[in-house]
């Protein structure tokens, strides 16, 4: 595993064949099931899935952040050269805030109620820096200001209850982004905000990526978003990838009946009021994963192969990759092996 | 806005179901003298066997006027008429039976304790509609039937279904009397894709079926469009436009609504680099203290003094299309 992750140099990150259950008394959740992916520098990366589908326990794992009763139970995990899953709690507490950084989905939960932005501000870039205090207060002050946040001295002495959720979450961006990290995770920024605020803060990303190049990783199961802010995208169901590839390859070739569902049961923007074709059923429970492909009990083409056997990863077009047996029906393909990497 | 003629919306016909003139919903906030102005002064109405959509950001008072219709609060001020009488002061009792609603979590407005038979049936034990055991079951049947799932869930609780599922017994629970008229408050924003997909189709099929109205409040605005005859724009508690589905987002007139329209995340790659799109600067004011005119003007890149002077009219601009904007007339 380690001459993969070095093979490919500009790989900022490289996930193989991750495996992450939680022990519960009801049993091993299997929450993530053999995942493999590789991160340019600079990439934006979108993952989307439902609720379960493994997309925030994945990148919960590459923080290291994984709470009992969960655990990574196979795979790897390089990031910048590094194996994550072997780093002591010390060297993650060095790469956390500074190399990887991370944005969660509710910003009025994630800034600590009784400590004022600049002190939350200081301490993050003080931590991983040699700065003086009032060095780093001015680095706070300069943060807030790119993040749009008008008259950043006094919002440094403010608490985060006197900010919206807007603001706290430009807050949450301003602290992620002060130690230029080399990956930011945003983990459903924007799903408790207004569609106006969203707006505001999804420019902000775009901006925030174009003027630091930091690569992004964003979780969403809003695929409006992904299109608007990624080029690439994953699809995950049942802790597994089951389709990734460009933005415009998720769109317009989509291939896995999954992601077909998905873009089925969006409603059309449009005059028409065709009937939305939901995917019937219900999520698979994790506890019992079915034998063979995860979405078998809920997909309209299933096959008898698919009850059996997982379905290998194919090479649908360059760079597109997606998880279903179809693929050899349709065109005798055998691309078993390709991983949803960038190819 | 007054409750003079011309910002009602439009004039009451034969079929309107609910009419809502001038309503507002104030309420006290501790340490605060000023009130927070929920509602201030919405008119409108809803015609029978449609279904009217409300949208706005959270706080516009779009839930506030769900509830304040079915009186779960009391209104400050403001008539509100059901199938012609008014009901602004009447006891509810009787109207309770015609007008429910379904609410966004189907995660806590399930009570956990009750068996989905009980929580169905519960209803129809208040309002003593049935003669026998038996006929309790049945109609509790029926209504699981109705929204997808059989008896044998009656003797199980909310905590063995999943979102969508809860989501259904909630409609369950709803139409066990029969009911006229539904207050769909969000009933989708807690569920996932796939299954709000599931939720929304069963919401038209009863509609059909059962000759429903529905007042759909949800912040989706491409769901809202697919499933409401018209729809209405709130800011700051009050309504700006509201037009026929379609024309309100092929032809936005008011400015807020041609922000909110222009930012709705597409997915298809084509559709989504949109030249026109319009990012508000700013944040929502506070209700408490709201500014002077035109509660709009402090975002609107189009206000004039004029906007600050006088809170503009709702005012008919093309057949069934109203907005409320000094812009309108060219004066701003």
């Amino acid at each position: 595993m380690s001459a993969d992750a070095l093979d490919g140099r500009d790989h900022l990150l490289n996930i193989q064949n991750l495996h992450i259950s939680f022990f519960t008394p009801a049993g091993e959740v299997k929450a993530v099931n053999g995942v493999s992916y590789t991160l340019r520098k600079g990439e934006v990366l979108g993952i989307v899935g439902e609720s379960g589908s493994g997309k925030s326990v994945s990148v919960t794992a590459l923080m290291k952040l994984l709470a009992y009763p969960g655990r990574v139970v196979d795979g790897s995990i390089w990031f910048d050269g590094k194996d994550i899953l072997v780093q002591p709690s010390r060297e993650m507490q060095k790469i956390r805030g500074k190399d990887i950084s991370m944005i969660f989905q509710d910003p009025m939960t994630s800034l600590n109620p009784v400590y004022t932005i600049g002190n939350q501000l200081i301490e993050t870039i003080r931590r991983h820096s040699a700065m003086s205090n009032s060095a780093a207060r001015q680095r706070g002050i300069e943060m807030l200001s790119l993040v749009g946040i008008n008259n950043p001295a006094r919002r440094m002495r403010q608490y985060p209850h006197a900010l919206s959720g807007g603001m706290r979450q430009r807050v949450m961006i301003a602290m992620a982004l002060s130690c230029s990290p080399k990956l930011l995770i945003a983990d459903e920024p924007t799903t408790s905000l207004d569609v106006t605020i969203q707006a505001q803060i999804l420019a902000l990303m775009k901006k925030m990526r174009q003027e630091t190049g930091t690569a992004i990783m964003l979780i969403t199961h809003d695929l409006g978003i992904v299109t608007e802010l990624c080029d690439r995208v994953m699809i995950m169901y049942a802790g597994k990838i089951v389709e990734s590839g460009s933005v415009e390859d998720i769109y317009y070739r989509t291939s896995h009946p999954y992601t077909k569902g998905l873009l089925d049961c969006l409603p059309q923007n449009s005059e028409e009021r065709a009937p939305l074709r939901p995917i019937e059923g219900n999520p698979v429970d994790l506890l019992d994963l079915p034998k063979g492909c995860g979405f078998a009990s809920r997909c309209d083409k299933c096959m008898k192969i698919c009850l059996r056997e997982t379905p290998p990863d194919f090479l649908v077009g360059d760079g597109h990759v997606s998880s279903c047996w179809l693929h050899t029906v349709q065109n005798g393909q055998d691309g078993r092996g390709n991983h949803h990497g960038n190819g | 806005m007054g409750t003079d003629k011309s910002d009602r919306g439009a004039a009451k016909t034969e079929k309107t179901l609910l009419q809502v003139t001038g309503l507002k919903q104030h309420f006290r906030v501790a340490g605060e003298r000023a009130p927070l102005k929920a509602v201030d002064g919405v008119s409108m109405y809803i015609q029978k066997g449609e279904t009217f959509g409300l949208v706005g950001e959270s706080g516009c008072g779009k839930s506030t006027i769900g509830r304040t219709i079915l009186r779960l609060y009391e209104p400050t001020d403001g008539v509100i008429e059901y199938d012609g009488v008014d009901i602004t002061h009447v006891n509810m009792k009787p109207y309770r039976k015609r007008m429910q609603i379904v609410f966004q979590d189907p995660y806590s407005s399930l009570n956990p304790r009750m068996t989905v038979g009980d929580i169905v049936g519960e209803p129809l034990d208040i309002n003593k509609t049935y003669r026998s055991k038996k006929e309790r079951y049945d109609v509790i049947a029926d209504r699981l039937n109705l929204v997808g799932l059989n008896t044998e869930h009656m003797n199980r609780y909310p905590h063995e279904f999943s979102g969508g599922q809860r989501q259904r017994i909630s409609i369950a629970r709803a139409l066990a009397l029969n009911p006229e008229f539904i207050v769909c408050d969000e009933p989708i924003s807690a569920l996932d894709v796939s299954i709000q997909a599931q939720v929304i189709n069963k919401f038209i099929e009863l509609r059909q079926d059962l000759g429903l109205t529905y007042l759909f409040i949800a912040h989706d605005l491409a769901v809202v469009r697919y499933i409401s005859n018209r729809i209405g724009v709130m800011y700051l508690g009050r309504l700006v436009e509201s037009a026929g589905a379609d024309e309100l987002f092929t032809h936005p007139a008011h400015p807020y609504t041609q922000a909110l329209l222009s930012v709705i995340p597409i997915p298809d790659p084509k559709m989504n680099t949109r030249p026109d799109r319009i990012i508000l600067e700013g944040e929502v004011p506070s209700p408490i203290s709201p500014p002077s005119g035109c509660y709009f003007r402090t975002r609107c890149r189009y206000a004039t003094p004029l906007c600050a002077e006088q809170t503009p009219v709702m005012q008919e601009i093309g057949a069934g299309h109203w907005a409320a904007c000094h812009g309108l007339n060219g004066t701003a």
